[in-house]
């Protein structure tokens, strides 16, 4: 019982980042452990899958040919025969969507606990250490635990796993019980379209919660115009309708890199800084100097922007 | 149909803060409805207002001092609410999902409810697995990462799931179900006046372990919060000081050095 077991996750035909990510991951901790490292690849091409999730320190991968796209009621039976059948320590899972569509199922199945949203792991074999975040990332903490654990991994912490492994594919077929699937997947719809594309622009004016009013918003408006810039908002802007999806920067809206991302306003969660941290050049405006946002800032402003934007923009004009 | 949603006071933080061991100081802590299960709220209230839903009750894991927070949600037109609190959770730093998903599957199993709303996760701990825990603990089916419900419902409910990327799962769901719902899915309302002083009158059970039929181990948590700090900042930023016409006049020179607006 030392042995990782990593989840891969893909879709519409492709294995997304992550799973390398978590595969790094894994690696990692079976280093620790002492153990192997196992994949599983489910629903889908699976034999292409396994190919691209054959890296460098995968011993086996295994693959079930059940489905097309990610069904929560297959993924949730399979993961817990197969850890039934291989006995890890460590179950990882991508901390997606989709990821938190089945892994606590499956924690919960095999009674085992479940940790988060996790951006480091220790484990001497025995004991796991995880860290994780609380507080909108103004803390971080460890929490420990014994024994067998179902873990999911955050996106970009850890670099993706390349090369290419020798592991042994194996194809492995559990017993899918069909009357348990209650949901049913009809399709996929791109949302974030519309007529202007932030992953073009080159300047960026980003908004956050920090504008409080949507009538605000039109100093925002006005120093994108002055600038010659397209504006971005963060997700509570869009939550509030005062913009639309497209406009949205981050996780589930758009991955940006523009010359020069201009965030107002926006304290920096995890999920945003994942859509804008490949910007060549950051600046934040925002009242609190331990915003998130100021790790990644190149370059900021401590003090309110409903003093700074009418002055930069007064510059400009 | 009767929806239960389950809700938490959630401990917010301001810009300077202090630890006191693996705990905020009570002093730095400030609390909140859950951002996510205002949105979860709102959503069951609305299907009542659309004749859907009979019932709304709002289930909450708390000591006595959240009910003012929880009867948040009373105000905004849940029917009746409990709160389940025991001197064995009191004692736990860190309720993990396991011991959430024991107390929060009683209330389910005792209430029976067609659908249960959560919030995708909270904005504490955030450890965004109970909703899906619980209802693999019961026998429900979910879905995670709701946000948009289709206001018909038969055996099972049609939805979308916001996945990464700007995509949208489209998904059917059988119920009974737990759903996880997603901030966006609606506009929560601020609560009147009026559903204040309703609230006041609804009622708020209050269970405690035992009346749940829970033993005092099985919420025992298997995760121990061993250290909690503030993250070191890996920043080389650059800050510019002064007033806000200096500050604007030196992001000014780096904009033209960069070319832009010009």
């Amino acid at each position: 019982m030392t042995d990782v077991l990593v989840v891969a996750e893909h879709r519409r035909g492709e294995v997304r980042d992550a799973s390398y990510e978590v595969i790094t991951a894994g690696r990692e901790l079976a280093a620790e452990t002492g153990g192997e490292l196992h994949v599983a690849v489910i629903s889908g091409t699976v034999d292409g899958f396994a190919e691209k999730c054959n890296r460098d320190g995968v011993d086996a991968v295994h693959t079930v040919d059940h489905g097309e796209e990610f069904n929560h009621g297959v993924y949730s039976q399979t993961v817990t025969k197969l850890f039934d059948e291989l006995a890890p320590q460590y179950v990882l899972v991508p901390n997606s969507v989709n990821g938190l569509d089945y892994a606590p199922a499956v924690a919960n199945r095999l009674g085992l606990p479940i940790v988060t949203d996790t951006i480091d792991l220790e484990s001497d074999g025995d004991a796991l250490t995880a860290t994780r975040e609380m507080y909108g990332g103004k803390v971080e903490t460890t929490v420990a635990l014994e024994g067998e654990a179902v873990v999911t991994i955050r996106g970009a912490e850890w670099p993706a796993a390349e090369g290419t492994g020798d592991a042994t594919v194996e194809s492995f077929d559990p017993e899918i019980d069909e009357s348990a699937l209650g949901s049913n997947v009809t399709g996929f719809e791109e949302v974030a379209g519309g007529d202007v594309d932030i992953s073009d622009a080159e300047v960026l004016v980003s908004v956050g919660r920090g504008i409080d009013e949507e009538e605000n918003l039109e100093i925002i408006r006005d120093l994108a115009d002055a600038l010659g810039a397209t504006v971005s908002s963060s997700r509570p802007i869009v939550d509030n309708g005062w913009l639309p999806k497209n406009r949205q920067v981050g996780q589930s809206g758009k991955v940006v890199t523009p010359d020069v991302y201009i965030a107002i306003g926006i304290s920096g969660a995890v999920q945003h800084v994942a859509g804008m941290k490949g910007s060549d050049t950051i600046v934040a405006i925002n009242t609190d100097p331990n915003a998130p946002i100021m790790d990644i800032a190149d370059y900021a402003i401590h003090d309110d922007l409903f003093d700074v934007v009418p002055a930069l923009t007064a510059e400009f004009q | 149909m009767k929806i239960l949603v389950t809700v938490k006071e959630v401990g917010t933080v301001e810009d300077e803060f202090d630890i006191e061991g693996t705990t905020i100081a009570d002093r730095s802590l400030n609390v909140d409805l859950n951002e996510w299960d205002d949105y979860a709220i709102e959503e069951a209230v609305q299907l009542q207002e659309a004749g859907i839903a009979d019932e709304v009750v709002a289930v909450t894991i708390g000591p006595e001092d959240c009910e003012q927070t929880i009867r948040q949600a009373l105000a905004k037109g849940a029917d009746r609410a409990i709160r389940v609190w025991d001197d064995a959770i009191a004692d736990s730093d860190l309720l993990d999902v396991g011991a959430k998903t024991e107390i929060l599957g009683a209330v389910v199993e005792d209430e029976a409810p067609d659908l249960v709303l959560t919030g995708v996760q909270a904005d504490d701990d955030s450890f965004g697995a109970t909703g899906v825990s619980v209802a693999d603990a019961v026998g429900y089916e979910w879905a995670a990462v709701v946000n948009h419900l289709e206001r018909e419902f038969d055996d099972a409910v049609s939805l979308r799931r916001e996945l990464e990327g700007g995509v949208e799962e489209l998904t059917t769901v059988e119920l009974p179900a737990v759903l996880t719902i997603q901030t966006g899915i609606n506009e929560p309302r601020y609560a009147s006046l009026r559903g204040i002083r309703q609230a006041q009158r609804k009622e708020l059970a209050v269970a405690d372990l035992a009346e749940l039929g829970i033993d005092e181990d099985t919420v025992e948590p298997t995760l121990e919060l061993t250290e909690m700090y503030e993250p070191e900042s890996e920043s080389d930023v650059t800050v510019w000081e002064g007033g806000a016409d200096d500050t604007a006049s030196e992001l000014a020179a780096l904009l033209r050095e960069k070319g832009v607006a010009q």
